[in-house]
């Protein structure tokens, strides 16, 4: 099972990438704790996430091409 | 003015079946108050003085720099060290001869934003701080005006209007997206991470558009949805922005404990992000989604008897499996120490999927607050 992941903002420079694809998580706490676990400044990081462009505020099971984003805030103007 | 001259002025935009001379009109009679004249707020501005919108407000406290000026084109070298909202209110009136101009030449506080807000129709978000961004957040969930926000970092920007009820009945704030501030030194802002000139030149000229869908109510304005742009790889992204219920409780729930509320102490980084203080941790309390945490050794005075809690030490909480229910969990403690060390703990276990929170002060402060409001004579 693939999750593929768009990375926005700031956020993008702890990961390195704008770009992410993920294999067997079964839900985004999961898909979480594995990002934190691979990019540990992750945790400190605020940013919303989406499941296929909804933001979502719970946990949320996951299916295969399932494409997440990691939005942060932005404050520029 | 006599119409012919007026709508010579307007002709190209009232060709527009969608505008026509009803569109102009409303245009005409609407009020926009444009907050930040910077980066965003000066191509919004351009184009809603240029669309004819009837009365414009420009808030900004700042003067002009020379290194605002590769973004800032409303301003020009003469500029430097004038007021924004003054030189650009002087430029705007001479752009349109037809419409009033307010500038107000001073910082949007939670004392002045109530007052200012109730007079104009629609409020454009040009800020570049996020005290400023949720501070003009609630205010317009207070007074029920929509928010056409915006955002910038670097090469992205973000649009969406918010506050503003959609078809199905909702409306959808900030606070629905990220419910608390972070605090200033997680976000860099574009002194520190740098900005292409011409990207806010797209996004604020995307609010302006989206300001003028909605005064004239023509197209999909971006109600409750949040737009991403990318300039770099012209890549843009749609996202859905449902209403959250837990985070309503932190928008102030009246005119007094919005001019209350400490905008720039919930933004600073010397304090953290995880504290609440009594009166928001009392909203709390009748909310189901919370799960209140008393982190304090087994058999601390005093007894909490006034509310439900979980009651798990500091010194038991790490490496202990928690299955704790609620979307917010709340820790206090005697005096707030040791349950802002519970909440980091618990806000690294949990990562995003719960709003983790430390009540300010502890269950002392607390309880002298209640006991005071009760009126009554007992003392801690």
């Amino acid at each position: 099972m693939q999750i593929n992941i768009i990375i926005f903002g700031q956020i993008a420079d702890i990961t390195g990438t704008n770009n992410l694809t993920v294999e067997n998580v079964a839900d985004t706490t999961q898909l979480v704790e594995r990002l934190n676990a691979t990019y540990p400044a992750l945790r400190n990081a605020k940013y919303a996430i989406a499941v296929d462009k909804k933001i979502i505020k719970e946990n949320t099971s996951l299916s295969h091409n399932n494409t997440i984003a990691l939005l942060p805030p932005f404050s520029g103007g | 003015m006599s119409d012919n001259k007026l709508y010579e002025r307007y002709q190209r935009q009232m060709l527009l079946k969608e505008i026509g001379e009803a569109g102009q009109q409303k245009l005409l009679q609407s009020k926009v108050l444009v907050v930040g004249a910077g980066g965003l707020g000066c191509p919004a501005l351009q184009y809603l003085a240029a669309a004819g919108v009837g009365t414009i407000g420009i808030v900004d406290d700042d003067v002009v720099a020379l290194t605002n000026l590769h973004r800032q084109i409303l301003f020009t070298t003469a500029d430097i060290g004038l007021s924004k909202a003054e030189r650009a209110a002087a430029v705007l009136e001479k752009l349109n001869t037809d419409i009033k101009i307010n500038p107000y030449n001073f910082r949007i506080t939670n004392q002045n934003a109530l007052e200012l807000i109730e007079q104009y129709d629609i409020i454009v978000d040009g800020t570049d701080n996020f005290s400023s961004r949720y501070l003009l957040n609630d205010a317009c969930v207070l007074l029920n005006k929509p928010l056409v926000y915006a955002a910038i970092s670097r090469f992205e920007g973000q649009v969406a209007i918010l506050n503003c009820t959609a078809e199905d009945g909702k409306a959808v704030n900030y606070r629905d997206l990220f419910p608390v501030p972070p605090a200033d030194n997680e976000v860099m802002n574009c002194a520190v991470a740098g900005v292409l000139g011409v990207l806010p030149g797209i996004i604020g000229s995307m609010q302006a558009n989206e300001t003028i869908k909605l005064i004239t109510g023509i197209g999909q304005p971006l109600i409750n949805r949040l737009l991403t742009y990318n300039a770099l790889t012209n890549q843009s992204y749609e996202l859905l922005l449902p209403p959250s219920e837990p985070t309503a409780s932190f928008i102030p729930k009246d005119k007094t404990a919005f001019k209350n509320f400490d905008y720039d102490w919930a933004c600073s980084s010397e304090k953290s992000s995880f504290e609440i203080d009594a009166n928001l941790f009392d909203s709390l309390l009748s909310n189901n989604n919370v799960t209140i945490l008393d982190v304090r050794e087994f058999g601390e005075q005093p007894i909490v008897t006034e509310f439900s809690h979980v009651h798990i030490p500091l010194s038991e909480l790490n490496g202990k499996k928690l299955a704790l229910d609620g979307d917010i969990l709340i820790t206090f403690c005697q005096s707030g120490g040791r349950s802002l060390q519970a909440a980091k703990l618990l806000s690294d276990r949990f990562g995003n999927s719960k709003l983790i929170y430390s009540l300010r002060g502890g269950i002392a402060k607390w309880k002298a607050q209640a006991a005071k409001s009760n009126n009554t004579m007992e003392k801690d």
